[in-house]
């Protein structure tokens, strides 16, 4: 796979964020936090975790999962994830 | 180096019945309901945030004086009415748990001397909430095999005896109960292949906090059970759903021809993640008894099943997808036909 940008890589998490919780995919913005500005839960959280690494090819482990607060953080993440 | 002499007799072995069935199930649900406001009376929660996060209304909470076996032998009577055999015809009684909270003896043998079933093969077995589903595939390998021609299978909890109240991860999530199934000889297959297995690098998403040595030995509370909740969520969603359908394909079996998926009630947003996973059609009855039961390992499988077939949500004779998993971390699934 290409390596993608950081800007396709938000658009991708949108769509994965808008599958989950029927949030508007132009509220998933790179400053927004997933619990605090999203009201995105653990388990929901998960769900976009398992659909992001099958959509990106990437693996986020566990114990990253919970360093993942805003949107930048899991968009950085599999930016850098990608090989 | 010693020699066998070329002369001598061969083992004698036993052959069982060709195929195996679930006879009968039946359940027994402790009388007192727990809500939500009740358990939020010791943790900061509410009623919403567990029903969003769990799908769970109500619970039920055995009494202080109820037991594992006392459950047990209940939904043994019930299952042994639903078969139409009595106790005298059971040959072996296989109690899943995790809470009879005696190290040793296991429950198996009490239940099988309350409920009449003298002399009858007794043990419990450890697979959390997976139990059942190993129950049954043993209890099908005994019958094939000649080792046993009706057995009980039971998964009873007490887990009320082994919860924190006061942990917000767990605290909401289980309840008490039991249920019980009788597999039998039968004359075509009425349980698939078991496809089962471990993953034992994962132990401490769902344990008992402390071991019995670490409890004598230290200033240590009761040692209750506690769950890693998002990540159980995470390996259940992702690993579980290949599993299912492996015991579909090895049963031969498509998911349109299924008449009730029956999960272990573990959440109700992962059996909602599963049928999406599985791509179950909408004519599939999917156990959602969860809501009012809450989880209780061992017995939540039995104790849906009964629920299904007694509203008639699912047919007698239908054909169903069960799968366990939980502590350990374990897992079970196999197609049935229902009693």
């Amino acid at each position: 796979m290409a390596t993608l940008t950081e800007q396709t890589i938000l658009e991708g998490l949108a769509e994965i964020v808008n599958e989950e919780t029927g949030l508007d995919t132009a509220s998933v913005q790179f400053d927004k936090s997933f619990t605090d500005d999203l009201d995105i839960d653990s388990l929901s959280m998960m769900t976009i975790v398992v659909n992001a690494e099958e959509k990106f090819g990437v693996r986020i482990p566990d114990d990253e999962v919970k360093n993942l607060k805003t949107v930048r953080d899991a968009v950085s993440f599999i930016a850098g994830a990608q090989v | 180096m010693t020699t066998i002499p070329q002369q001598r007799r061969t083992l004698t072995t036993t052959t069982g019945a060709a195929y195996s069935r679930i006879w009968g199930v039946g359940g027994y649900r402790p009388e007192r309901v727990v809500t939500n406001e009740e358990i939020c009376e010791h943790i900061d929660s509410s009623d919403q945030w567990i029903r969003e996060r769990s799908g769970i209304i109500t619970r039920r909470f055995a009494a202080a004086d109820e037991t594992v076996v006392d459950m047990a032998a209940a939904a043994a009577n019930e299952a042994l009415r639903s078969a139409g055999l009595t106790a005298s015809q059971i040959s072996t009684v296989i109690v899943a748990t995790v809470t009879h909270p005696y190290q040793t003896p296991g429950a198996a043998p009490i239940v099988a001397e309350r409920i009449g079933a003298n002399a009858a093969v007794a043990f419990d077995i450890s697979a959390a909430c997976a139990g059942y589903c190993h129950g049954i595939a043993l209890a099908n390998d005994m019958v094939r095999g000649g080792s046993a021609e009706f057995v009980l299978v039971i998964g009873v909890e007490k887990l009320s005896d082994f919860t924190d109240k006061t942990d917000r991860g767990s605290a909401f999530i289980f309840g008490d109960g039991a249920g019980a199934s009788i597999v039998g000889p039968a004359d075509v297959p009425g349980i698939g292949p078991t496809v089962w297995g471990s993953d034992g690098s994962k132990w401490k998403t769902i344990s008992q906090r402390n071991s019995w040595i670490e409890v004598r030995d230290g200033d240590i509370d009761w040692p209750a059970i506690t769950m890693e909740g998002p990540e159980v969520f995470r390996w259940a969603v992702t690993a579980m759903a290949p599993i299912a359908q492996a015991a579909l394909d090895q049963a031969g079996i498509k998911a349109e021809d299924l008449d009730a998926f029956i999960p272990h009630q573990a959440n109700m947003r992962i059996i909602d993640a599963l049928v999406k996973k599985l791509k179950l059609p909408d004519h599939v009855a999917v156990a959602r008894d969860i809501a009012e039961t809450g989880n209780t390992s061992a017995a939540s499988i039995p104790l849906a099943t009964q629920r299904m077939l007694d509203s008639g949500e699912a047919p007698h004779g239908g054909l169903a997808l069960q799968i366990g998993f939980g502590a350990g971390l374990v897992y079970a699934a196999q197609v049935v036909v229902l009693p």
